[in-house]
């Protein structure tokens, strides 16, 4: 029997449950890699050398050479881990929420400032919410 | 007789962990945040907890992939602060209590609550960032602190009925150790808030505050929330509100609220915080 996944309908949204864990196992385990300064520091001196080293799939390497975060994450990132990419790279959750959503930061920040993004609209991906 | 008197629970913001570390709490943004928590470090230092249970989650810091522990306690004697990719947090050193940690693990494990014991556990801002909200930035914490880590980030998070329940249980296993210890519960993490995809940013503040109402005066209604609806309403990383749970059935099922504060934005998150009093 699969995974019930009742989540799979919720826009903009990957839970980052078994299946993307399985994917994404080497690709989020070389994310820990970064918490150690000196790996830091050689992965900064020559990424694709870096990224070489860990038996991810060349989507994920490519992803993550591009900094493509919703990419990371479709092929089995989870954020807390990809936070030790843009934490090594000096950037901040809001600058990377910024660049998934497709705002400018400045635009992100101001409509984080007047209250966030509403959940209306966004519950499910049906036009009429069902719930 | 060990007991405990009070729960505190509070977001936990990585860039409010920097906003202390660089000397920023003034600034115009942060100012309204930090202000929220006036009461609750003057209330500290006169409550003066011995132990603090702190709920918490690891964000990929001590657990990557290679284990995922649904609950985990600190037993050692102290926890350094880890380095989450840009160095660890200039704060002190988390001091354990190893003693009390062993008697709750061997308490509720007889309970049926399968905790993981940990006694090597480096603690990232899900720790640390409600340790400095609430006594600022002492050259060492004046508590000692049992950590007790909640996986919130592998899908599916134990329920919000597992945390309730294991909270009633931590509070039988803290009442039962012998030595006078002055134990507060700590939940951490939420409220809405959402760190992927298009939905980043999603805060629903109607939702946050009934969910805070029902927390403080009906825990057990809010304890049967599926994790869908925490998913659909509160965003993906707000599903950390199930650890709130655990610090709530450790407490009366009537409380007094000594401190109620909601604040939108830390960054990309809706920041709750509450003080809840056992009355009896």
């Amino acid at each position: 029997m699969a995974l019930d996944k009742p989540y799979r309908d919720i826009p903009g949204t990957v839970i980052f449950d078994a299946d993307q864990a399985r994917a994404g196992y080497y690709l989020n385990q070389f994310c820990m890699s970064l918490m150690n300064a000196g790996n830091r520091a050689r992965f900064k001196s020559d990424e694709r050398t870096y990224v070489g080293e860990w038996p991810m799939t060349d989507a994920q390497k490519q992803a993550v050479i591009d900094r493509d975060y919703n990419k990371m994450i479709a092929l089995g990132g989870n954020i807390y881990f990809l936070a030790k990419i843009f934490s090594t790279d000096g950037k901040s959750f809001q600058h990377v929420a910024a660049l998934m959503t497709g705002m400018t930061e400045e635009d992100y920040a101001r409509m984080m400032l007047k209250g966030g993004r509403t959940p209306d609209g966004l519950r499910n991906r049906s036009p009429e919410e069902k719930d | 007789m060990a007991r405990i008197s009070a729960g505190v629970a509070t977001s936990h913001v990585p860039a409010i962990g920097a906003a202390i570390d660089n000397g920023r709490t003034a600034e115009d943004y942060w100012r309204p945040l930090f202000a929220g928590y006036e009461f609750s470090r003057r209330w500290i230092r006169e409550a003066r907890p011995d132990v603090v249970i702190l709920v918490y989650n690891d964000h990929a810091s001590a657990f990557g992939l290679d284990v995922v522990p649904t609950f985990a306690i600190g037993c050692a004697p102290s926890f350094e602060p880890a380095d989450e990719g840009w160095g660890p947090r200039p704060v002190a050193v988390v001091q354990g209590h190893p003693e009390l940690a062993s008697h709750i693990a061997q308490s509720v494990i007889q309970e049926d609550f399968d905790l993981t014991i940990v006694h090597r556990l480096d603690v990232d801002h899900g720790l640390t960032v409600p340790l400095s909200l609430m006594f600022g930035q002492p050259q060492r914490w004046p508590v000692r602190v049992i950590p007790l880590a909640v996986n919130v980030v592998l899908y599916p998070p134990p329920s919000g009925r597992r945390c309730f329940e294991l909270g009633k249980a931590l509070r039988r296993a803290v009442e039962s150790f012998d030595e006078d210890l002055n134990v507060q519960i700590w939940g951490t993490g939420g409220m809405s808030h959402q760190l992927q995809g298009a939905r980043a940013g999603l805060i629903n503040r109607d939702w946050d505050n009934r969910w805070l109402d029902g927390l403080i005066a009906d825990p057990d209604s809010i304890a049967r929330i599926p994790h869908l609806e925490y998913l659909r309403e509160a965003g993906s990383e707000g599903i950390e509100l199930v650890m709130w749970l655990v610090m709530r059935g450790a407490l009366d099922p009537r409380v007094e609220t000594l401190h109620r504060f909601y604040h939108v934005p830390a960054s990309n998150t809706a920041v709750g915080h509450i003080i809840l009093e056992n009355t009896a």
